[in-house]
């Protein structure tokens, strides 16, 4: 019986090593998102989602006027246009997504079970295009961003929700994210809580470092410096960039994980994409 | 509306804010093709015009310095409420297209 016992242990404690998994995500985004609040008491947490111009008078009255006649309208007409165009097969995009694509973007990215990975927006519209018989486009920016930015604008005013299962593969994939977000990297050697959580809202160059809570929440988004909607990925690329780092492609595991826990991170902030920032 | 053309206008005190936007290459003819090292051709707007209910009241010359997708916005005495603001544009390669819009 003793010996019994003592085999169950011993597979028990294996077992626990085999999977090291510790994450506690409820625990992460309450000190994620207090760090935030406490740093800036004066901002209100719905108005984290408009990233630096929660945090600067000057540049909110600019993109205030900016915002009466949006750039990205020509192109989220475009998105609109193309997400009712139907396929070969006669079939639509809203087909593919839940309640035709209306209000379900504050739940992206989710963790697919099945699939065993994180699943985007971007990444269902290829993998709903390709189930119809039709070429995937071209990942973050373009036809797809415009496209994704429709189904977001479907969403608006929805606060994000996105759930992490209780399944070891779903901590994982969350867990990797969070390792993605605090590991430094690139010849400048920063990570992007760096940036984005120490030193949010201290000046870089000559621009304003936004705070992580509520990055998510405007993309895809209209940059000035791009002149035209680009996916969050892209901007991720953009990012790494800027560190000196060599950038992963848009929708590869890596930046899925990232958006993943960065997206969760702010949950409760409300969608408000597409956003314009330059 | 036609698909590349948008124009909001309000009226507030006897005076009209027109604002438009329009979709258009913009090409100024200087930029390379960085597979082929040709040259682009020059493909800009020359004129947009906007018209108070058929009646011009703007007349805006472009050329190939105005950047991609142009967006002109103006302000004029009168206009009521309803009327309407048309716009149509010329590009040097003789295509035009137009929109509409109802000040508000």
């Amino acid at each position: 019986m003793k010996r019994l016992l003592l085999i169950i242990m011993t597979i028990a404690m294996t077992a626990g090593m085999v999977f090291p998994i510790h994450a506690d995500p409820a625990h992460d985004v309450k000190v994620f998102q207090d760090f935030f609040k406490k740093k800036f008491p004066d901002v209100k947490f719905d108005d984290f989602g408009n990233g630096v111009y929660a945090l600067d008078k000057q540049l909110r009255s600019e993109w205030e006027i900016t915002m009466e006649f949006p750039p990205f309208e020509l192109q989220l007409e475009e998105g609109k246009k193309l997400f009712k165009t139907p396929f070969k097969n006669g079939k639509t995009y809203a087909s593919c997504f839940k309640n035709g694509g209306k209000n379900i973007a504050q739940n992206y990215p989710y963790f697919d079970v099945k699939a065993g990975k994180v699943k985007t927006i971007e990444l269902e519209i290829n993998e709903c295009r390709e189930s119809n018989g039709e070429k995937p486009l071209e990942y973050s920016k373009g036809q797809i961003a415009s496209i994704s930015a429709y189904i977001h604008s479907m969403a608006n005013g929805k606060r994000i929700n996105v759930q992490i299962p209780d399944h070891p593969a779903a901590l994982a994939a969350y867990e990797k994210g969070k390792q993605f977000y605090y590991a430094r990297r690139g010849q400048l050697n920063f990570s992007c809580a760096h940036c984005h959580t120490s030193t949010a809202g201290m000046m870089i160059g000559g621009n304003i470092l936004s705070t992580a809570l509520g990055q998510t929440s405007h993309f895809p988004a209209y940059r000035s410096k791009w002149g035209e909607l680009g996916t969050l990925h892209r901007r991720y690329n953009g990012c790494n960039k800027q560190v000196r780092a060599k950038p992963f492609k848009s929708q590869s595991e890596e930046y899925r994980n990232l958006q993943y826990f960065h997206t969760y991170m702010s949950n409760g902030i409300p969608l408000n994409a597409p956003g314009t920032r330059f | 509306m036609a698909s590349g053309i948008l124009i909001r206008s309000k009226t507030s005190n006897g005076v009209t804010l027109v604002r438009a936007s329009m979709k258009h290459p913009m090409e100024t003819g200087q930029r390379k093709d960085s597979k082929t090292g040709e040259k682009i051709p020059a493909h800009f707007i020359q004129v947009a015009t906007f018209e108070l209910n058929g009646k011009v009241i703007f007349i805006a010359n472009l050329g190939p310095a105005v950047s991609k997708n142009p967006y002109i916005s103006f302000k004029f005495k009168g206009g009521n409420k309803d009327d309407t603001i048309k716009l149509s544009w010329v590009d040097n390669k003789g295509k035009s297209e137009s929109g509409e819009g109802k000040i508000s």
